[in-house]
């Protein structure tokens, strides 16, 4: 129940994100999505996520503020704008369409299959030794996805660095 | 006559806000590194503590103007300490080719609930905390440094 | 089964956001909405009625807990969406920089 209302909080926080043409409001907007989330990720049990997510979404609202501050524009609507946003709602439709025919057939919510975890929750205690079964999953049974997840980060750190870099050198005169 | 004091200066935030900030900032470093060392015994781990340290940086940039940050930590030692922290968590990985095959856990497992326990486990929290929590500084600082060089020309 | 729509009717409106908007800040927050709706998600795949968080509390035994699975990719892809974020609008700054506006239409034809 409680998670309905938050999902619908959400959606609705997403569309005012969207729509709002004050670029500070709709960051703000984005961050309250944020939040929601983190609550949503309490109500169903997973701690881990939750703290993760919450100080995530801080830093990622510090560096949207850094880049929208002062820099808003006066937006003009023109031409073929009402065949367009048609076409995008067909698409939209069509896609929920096929996806709710897609998700009758996954397992109903709330009786997960579990045929791989059965075996992490098991054995999970007795052959790492850690209490905190997700750490173990991600540190132990399942430590090359971390060493991606590494890497993915390292990237984007080099990315950053190179595009934000100051333009040209000094010259030797 | 004025002296060099901290709170003196007119880069930053106003004076509550750099109070608050001396106060807190050790505190937030503490929490951080105290999610980071027992992350196999409640929620949290590596990646949440990596966040956390980076943020308590980050506050004492956003208080005090970038100056004092950028003493206590230049882009240098940021990202040599970024690839350290690959480094290690690459050469625990590495380390378990000598047990049998790639990653696996070869210190001891000592009892549960303990701290020093579960092997590789809180080595490999530490190396992943170091390269996150410097990694998200750096960029930062690469955002803010542009911003400096971009007012100044 | 209205959680699974839900959650899917946020990723389109992220999806939307995407397709239409022209300010490049705008799409940048679609590509956050998909985010946050696909590791809500993944997460809603894992849960069990009436489980426990999958942490071993002292003293008891390891009954139903929900599925750690999904959990531990969706941590990594919590960081990971992050660093990708941080990338795209440091990208966005560099385009303010060079033509002086936001708007798409216009930043397709200044050339040179």
């Amino acid at each position: 129940m409680e998670l309905h209302l938050l999902l619908l909080f959400m959606i609705f926080a997403a569309v005012v994100a969207v729509e709002v043409k004050d670029l500070l409001s709709s960051v703000i907007a984005v961050g309250s999505v944020g939040f929601a989330l983190c609550l949503a990720f309490l109500i169903l049990k997973a701690p881990d996520l939750a703290i993760t997510q919450l100080v995530v979404e801080i830093l990622c609202l510090i560096i949207l503020i850094r880049a929208t501050l002062k820099k808003d524009l006066p937006l003009v609507i023109e031409g073929r704008w009402v065949f367009n946003t048609l076409s995008t709602l067909t698409f939209i439709g069509v896609f929920l369409f096929f996806a709710y025919l897609a998700l009758k057939e996954l397992p109903a919510f709330g009786h997960p299959l579990m045929s791989v975890a059965k075996r992490y929750l098991d054995e999970g205690v007795s052959k790492t030794g850690a209490v905190n079964i997700v750490s173990a999953i991600i540190l132990d049974f399942r430590a090359y996805d971390t060493l991606g997840e590494a890497t993915v980060l390292f990237t984007s750190v080099i990315g950053i660095m190179a595009i934000l870099r100051r333009p040209g050198r000094r010259k030797i005169e | 006559m004025k002296q060099a004091m901290p709170g003196n200066s007119k880069a930053g935030m106003s004076l509550i806000v750099k109070t608050i900030t001396r106060l807190t900032v050790g505190l937030i470093l503490l929490f951080g590194i105290y999610i980071v060392l027992h992350g196999h015994l409640s929620p949290g781990g590596g990646f949440a503590g990596g966040v956390i340290i980076a943020l308590s940086f980050v506050h004492l940039m956003l208080a005090f103007g970038k100056d004092v940050a950028v003493r206590k930590f230049p882009k240098d030692m940021a990202s040599n300490l970024e690839s350290l922290g690959a480094l290690m968590f690459l050469s625990i990985a590495l380390l378990g080719l000598l047990g049998g095959s790639f990653f696996l856990n070869i210190l001891g497992k000592g009892k549960p609930f303990s701290l020093f326990s579960a092997g590789t486990i809180p080595l490999s929290n530490i190396a992943i905390s170091l390269k996150v929590g410097v990694g998200l500084f750096a960029i930062f600082l690469a955002l803010v440094i542009l911003e400096k060089a971009k007012k100044e020309e | 089964m209205t959680l699974y729509l839900l959650c899917l009717v946020l990723f389109c409106i992220g999806l939307y956001a995407v397709l239409r908007k022209r300010n490049l800040v705008k799409i940048i927050i679609g590509l956050g909405i998909i985010e946050y709706a696909m590791n809500l998600f993944f997460v809603l795949l894992g849960y069990r009625f009436h489980g426990r968080a999958p942490i071993v509390a002292q003293g008891q035994d390891i009954l139903d807990m929900v599925d750690p699975l999904p959990q531990a990719l969706v941590l990594t892809s919590i960081v990971i969406g992050l660093g990708v974020t941080a990338l795209v609008i440091s990208i966005a700054i560099r385009i303010y920089e060079k033509y002086g506006t936001f708007d798409i239409t216009k930043i397709k034809r200044l050339k040179g």
